[in-house]
């Protein structure tokens, strides 16, 4: 695609990309089905060497970014990232460690600390160890409390996520209940949005409205009656609601993600698009992607956007919402995100959650697929 | 005394969960905490960046005066101090 012609038409200069997620590598010990990795990770090329994760680091800075995701996959499955926790400190990063908990020991634990580290998130799958290991295809969840255990010794803020879906979003109350007997400061009930597995997967992880509004009910009750300070949030689903998520607050707005490969996108989902050529920081710099590269620049502003969201008041608001839903659902990432009721596509959300009402997806002819290497093969286009 | 009861005497200290820095690119001060940040105005970042848990806010009033050549400024910051406790980004010792 080009970048708009008319310099008059092109929108003011970004500000800088505030949130910067670095997705170290796709190797991860979990296989969950719920993932928002891409379904075809299996054929991403090497991973970044430590010399240029630094270097993205020390880029991405100057440009004023400040809040650091260090993700994946599982992070904790490369050794070099005390390096990189330890250089993000020096350089005024705010970092944030989202992990599953699987390879986080003691010895890691303090030599994070030591290192500068200001957050772990910790993922669980559910609240009892039968569920949270079916979830995860893995044995996991005694890990887990024994990770826990180790983010209060080291006195870091308890931050639990939780993915929901149909299989877990009716335990949530004993998911908070857990949660408070870790002693957690907050608790992110964030249900799955539909992307790379989760979308391959979704039929089977949608649950239904009545679903959602028990366990925001519950979710509610427990807030009244929680005894200490527990902030929790809970993410309602997008398919549930009549107008679209301000995704990523527009794309190449703060959010800059770089994948294992040194792909950098302007939402860790965004490699889907068609018709981009997704810069690399393997031959680019961070100040040219964020500033000049196509898929920075492209929906910036509203110059892309089509009726109905050209003229809408909320474009403002909502920036007509997710490009990769509106291409996953309609063919076209410049539609309206058909979450909007105002979308001319807006049936095929109600029509995905009314197929969610229906009593039972044990029995659908689709079986759940976990997020695997294996797998990944099978699923490359 | 509660913690919601300011006085000159009180000493506020920024929260521990949160993280209070200059950033030049937003030429702004601001407030980071577990994936989140909050951009600061100038008269809010420096007032926190002198929440110390040392000085009283008595002190922390005449520093700023003197700072910005000005005089009167008791009552906007013990405003600011009770709305900074009222969010959890100060608790105020005494």
């Amino acid at each position: 695609m080009n970048t708009l012609a008319d310099p008059a038409q092109r929108p003011p200069p970004p500000g800088p990309p505030l949130w910067l997620l670095l997705e170290l590598t796709y190797r991860c010990p979990l296989h969950c089905a719920f993932c928002y990795n891409p379904t075809d990770f299996a054929r991403s090329g090497p991973e970044l060497g430590t010399e240029d994760w630094l270097r993205v680091l020390r880029e991405a800075r100057e440009l004023g970014a400040v809040q650091l995701g260090l993700s994946g996959g599982e992070p904790l499955a490369r050794d070099d990232l005390e390096i990189i926790v330890a250089e993000a400190h020096r350089l005024g990063f705010y970092s944030n460690l989202i992990t599953s908990g699987v390879g986080l020991n003691e010895t890691r634990i303090a030599a994070f600390k030591a290192a500068g580290l200001d957050h772990i998130q910790l993922s669980f799958q559910d609240s009892s160890r039968q569920m949270n290991d079916f979830l995860s295809s893995t044995r996991t969840f005694d890990l887990k409390s024994k990770v826990a255990a180790l983010i209060k010794q080291y006195d870091y803020p308890m931050v639990l996520n939780v993915v929901l879906h149909r299989l877990n979003i009716d335990h949530v109350e004993e998911i908070l209940n857990m949660a408070d007997k870790l002693g957690a400061d907050y608790v992110e009930l964030a249900n799955t949005q539909y992307y790379g597995w989760a979308w391959h997967n979704r039929e089977q992880l949608m649950p239904s409205r009545a679903q959602v509004e028990r366990a925001e009910a519950v979710t509610n009750r427990f807030r009244e009656r929680v005894g200490r300070p527990m902030q929790i949030y809970f993410v309602v689903p997008d398919y549930f609601e009549r107008r679209p998520k301000p995704c990523m607050n527009g794309l190449g707005s703060v959010f800059l993600t770089v994948t294992p490969d040194g792909t950098a996108l302007p939402c860790h989902a965004a490699r889907m698009l068609p018709g981009f050529e997704f810069p690399t920081v393997r031959e680019k710099s961070m100040a040219h992607i964020w500033l000049e590269s196509d898929a920075f620049t492209h929906f910036r502003g509203d110059a892309w956007m089509k009726e109905p969201c050209r003229s809408c008041p909320e474009k403002t608001r909502d920036f007509g919402g997710c490009r990769c839903q509106a291409y996953l659902l309609t063919g076209d990432a410049a539609n309206a995100d058909p979450v909007c009721e105002l979308s001319p596509y807006h049936d095929l959300v109600t029509e995905a959650v009314a197929l969610a009402d229906r009593p039972s997806v044990r029995d659908a002819e689709k079986p759940l697929v976990f997020r695997s290497p294996a797998n990944s093969a099978t699923l490359i286009p | 005394m509660t913690s919601h009861a300011i006085t000159g005497d009180s000493r506020p200290a920024l929260d521990r969960r949160f993280r209070l820095q200059w950033e030049a690119a937003q030429k702004a001060h601001v407030l980071l905490y577990p994936e989140g940040m909050i951009k600061l105005n100038s008269s809010a970042g420096e007032i926190l960046k002198r929440c110390d848990g040392q000085a009283t806010i008595a002190d922390i009033t005449a520093n700023l005066e003197q700072a910005f050549a000005t005089t009167g400024l008791s009552n906007d910051v013990i405003a600011f101090i009770a709305m900074a406790v009222d969010k959890k980004w100060v608790a105020v010792l005494s």
